[in-house]
């Protein structure tokens, strides 16, 4: 049944999510000559994380004399604490800077003084160098301008409203992706060289986050079904200021950090008083104050009994005019007083909230995950920001490593092609060894797909088993059982965590993921809410728990990973931890590895 | 007793007729009727066919549809503690529920049919 409602696609590159880092993976993998599916399960250049983010971007955009890619390395390493992979920070710092020219050049819009940008001072950085579009307007800019700049690339097909479930591997190499296609329920197999992975983080699994619903992790479970490994899953960055109270509707909840760029403001307990130096964190309402430090401090508060009545801390801007407020958010002002918010009048009540995740798929600096034809790129990636990310590098990030990963997945193709050519030449020498062997297993396979009629592989049909009916409890309810999980994770695999509180965390979602095992009953429908909430458990469950054994395993305190049990940084910790899913079944592994640079040196 | 907010919301998909159920859900100041959607959801029917990505943000701009007969996002309308009508929008086509076909037409899966 399955089979007779499959549809096949066939492109050179397949590019999986539509956010900041798709969109440049498209746009260049297509003007080097490739032909592109950009998919993604929402809309395209409206569903990932980028259109959300009313910050900053950060480049050394500044003259030389004032800036350089340098120093904004030397800040990102800082930041990272001991576990950036440096070559991949250096891209995202290198690359980053020329994609935030290219943007500029596409008319994105970043905020000026006469002909040069004004990038303004954000924590952690030595000086000004984060970019932006007022007011609050950075992340649709953004996704607005690429959306329009991939529709103008020839050779970019777009399709929305497409959920892939797993990446296609045969003979050892990615051969495309299988998913569902939302709007009519029907099973979707995309035959394709290359699958770039930019479907961003994890955040959707934590109660209070500042994620789109769609940023469960399934670039992670993509990769770790796919054969590739992930790093430093650990490391949730909380962003320490997310919206808490009163209740704001329309706005985002991180929406007060640029606020604090450009004003300051004051952090206060419920008592109404400055509490940051207690942690040993001065603020001194300029906003130097870092994200782990602003999380710890507002947690400590909290727990001391010091919270606000929401259970954050009180964020203050009485020490600004309206004129000022007014000058520096234009109509974001009006916005705020629909809600019944007068800032010269009332603070604001602000607390943690899962915002990015430094770990992911582990890469090298052309994007490769080591499975030959899959490629990551954007948030999806671990390692260029190790334990703590900078303000303002995550849209660099997915712009520096989108375009890269473009370019090498268009290089890669070609390649293929190339080799295809010369397919049975390769064939006859196929005996030498058992790397040429492989090589030409794989050239058959090429060659076989390039000239055959759009036929799914066996390999893409096992795996559309997965959306078979199955027999999931009629009493189960999808859409309870993940905000349960997001509830686990928010408990005990939140900002500051304990062996004790980790492990019961662990077995929690293992009782989740056990409940939800099964598919549901009925075959997918149009839209159906209960297989969409079902795959994403499928992801949800696998990722957190990868994200929990690596949070037991890393016994010290570094960046986001903050063990009560184990405070302090250990420096024989200043290594990844690698997460495979080897075997059958299928089974989580961990292993430490060294930080790559530290190995070659 | 707690204020309690009615949702009157359309069921159904294509090409059976649709059909209005209401669910109570308890109302508290300050929430989006999509809070109120979501609730009904995790708390009484998982079926019920919703779009929404950005979830508070109203940048994705998925969650439009009929509230009471008029066309706005459920991310930025206030629940109230009354009956609220909830439909699909109906200058697109129905999906189920209250969802529609809204991805634009050259970003749909090429030479769709439903099985």
């Amino acid at each position: 049944m399955l089979q007779e409602m499959t549809r096949t696609l066939q492109t050179d590159v397949l590019v999986i999510g539509a956010g900041g880092a798709g969109m440049y993976a498209a746009i260049e993998a297509a003007r080097r000559g490739a032909q592109v599916i950009l998919a993604d399960r929402g809309l395209i250049g409206r569903s990932g994380a980028t259109v959300m983010a009313q910050m900053t971007v950060a480049a050394a955009t500044a003259e030389p004399a004032a800036d350089s890619v340098e120093n904004h390395l030397a800040d990102t390493l800082r930041a990272g604490r001991g576990l950036c992979e440096p070559e991949l920070s250096k891209l995202l710092c290198e690359e980053g800077l020329a994609c935030v020219r290219e943007m500029d050049a596409w008319g994105v819009g970043w905020a000026r003084q006469g002909e040069q940008f004004s990038p303004i001072m954000a924590p952690g950085h030595d000086r000004a160098r984060c970019v932006y579009v007022d007011f609050l307007n950075t992340g649709p800019a953004v996704s607005r301008t690429l959306r329009t700049q991939v529709i103008r690339t020839p050779g970019v097909m777009r399709v929305g409203d497409l959920c892939l479930t797993d990446v296609v591997i045969e003979q050892g190499r990615c051969t495309g992706a299988v998913g569902l296609h939302l709007p009519s329920g029907d099973p979707i197999v995309v035959q394709a060289h290359a699958v770039v992975l930019a479907c961003g983080g994890l955040t959707r699994l934590y109660a209070r986050n500042s994620a789109s619903a769609n940023m469960g992790g399934d670039a992670y479970a993509l990769a770790l079904r796919a054969g590739a490994r992930l790093i430093d899953m650990e490391f949730v960055q909380f962003f320490p200021i997310g919206h808490l109270a009163p209740r704001m509707i329309g706005m985002d909840p991180i929406m007060w950090d640029p606020f604090r760029y450009k004003l300051g403001g004051r952090l206060l307990n419920g008592k109404m008083e400055e509490f940051t130096h207690r942690y040993g964190a001065v603020d001194d309402g300029r906003y130097t104050i870092t994200r782990d430090q602003a999380t710890y401090a507002i947690t400590k508060e909290v727990e001391a009994g010091r919270g606000s009545p929401h259970g954050g801390a009180w964020l203050s801007f009485a020490h600004c005019s309206p004129e000022q407020l007014k000058e520096a958010f234009g109509p974001v002002i009006g916005r705020l007083a629909k809600n019944g918010i007068d800032l010269t009048k009332t603070p604001i009540e602000v607390a943690p909230i899962a915002h990015y995740h430094m770990g992911g798929i582990a890469v090298d600096t052309a994007m490769s995950t080591g499975v030959p034809g899959l490629y990551a790129a954007g948030e999806a990636v671990g390692g260029a920001n190790g334990a703590n990310r900078l303000s303002g590098n995550a849209i660099t990030e997915a712009f520096a490593f989108g375009r890269r990963a473009g370019a090498s997945a268009a290089a890669y193709v070609a390649n293929v092609a190339n080799v295809a050519s010369a397919a049975s030449a390769a064939s006859a020498a196929s005996a030498a060894s058992a790397a040429s062997a492989a090589s030409a297993a794989s050239v058959a396979n090429v060659a076989a797909s390039a000239s055959g009629a759009p036929e799914p592989s066996a390999a893409a049909r096992a795996l559309l088993g997965t959306l078979s009916p199955g027999s999931l409890a009629a009493t189960v309810n999808t859409a309870a059982e993940i905000e349960l999980l997001q509830q686990v994770m928010a408990r005990h695999v939140g900002p500051f965590r304990t062996g004790q509180g980790l492990r019961e965390g662990l077995a929690q979602i293992r009782e989740i993921a056990a409940r939800v095992r099964a598919a549901p009953a009925h075959r997918p429908q149009a839209f159906d809410p209960e297989w969409i909430d079902w795959l994403d458990l499928r992801t949800m469950t696998l990722v957190a728990e990868a994200v929990t054994l690596a949070a037991i395993e890393r016994t010290e305190s570094r960046g986001a990973h903050q063990r009560e049990d184990y405070p302090g940084l250990d420096d024989t910790w200043l290594r990844h931890l690698q997460v495979r899913l080897p075997g059958t079944p299928a089974q989580l592994t961990l292993e430490s590895i060294p930080v790559a640079s530290k190995e070659a040196a | 007793m707690k204020p309690v907010a009615t949702l009157t919301v359309w069921r159904g998909a294509p090409p059976q007729e649709g059909h209005y159920e209401s669910y109570p859900v308890p109302f508290e100041p300050g929430q989006s009727v999509l809070d109120g959607l979501r609730h009904v959801r995790a708390h009484v029917d998982p079926t019920l066919a919703l779009r929404y990505s950005c979830i508070n943000a109203n940048a994705c701009k998925e969650c439009m549809v009929l509230v009471d007969g008029k066309t706005v996002y459920g991310c930025t309308t206030r629940l109230e503690a009354r009956e609220m009508r909830i439909e699909p929008l109906r200058n697109k086509d129905w999906v189920r529920d209250v969802v529609s076909e809204i991805a634009p037409p050259d970003e749909r899966l090429p030479d769709h049919q439903s099985a």
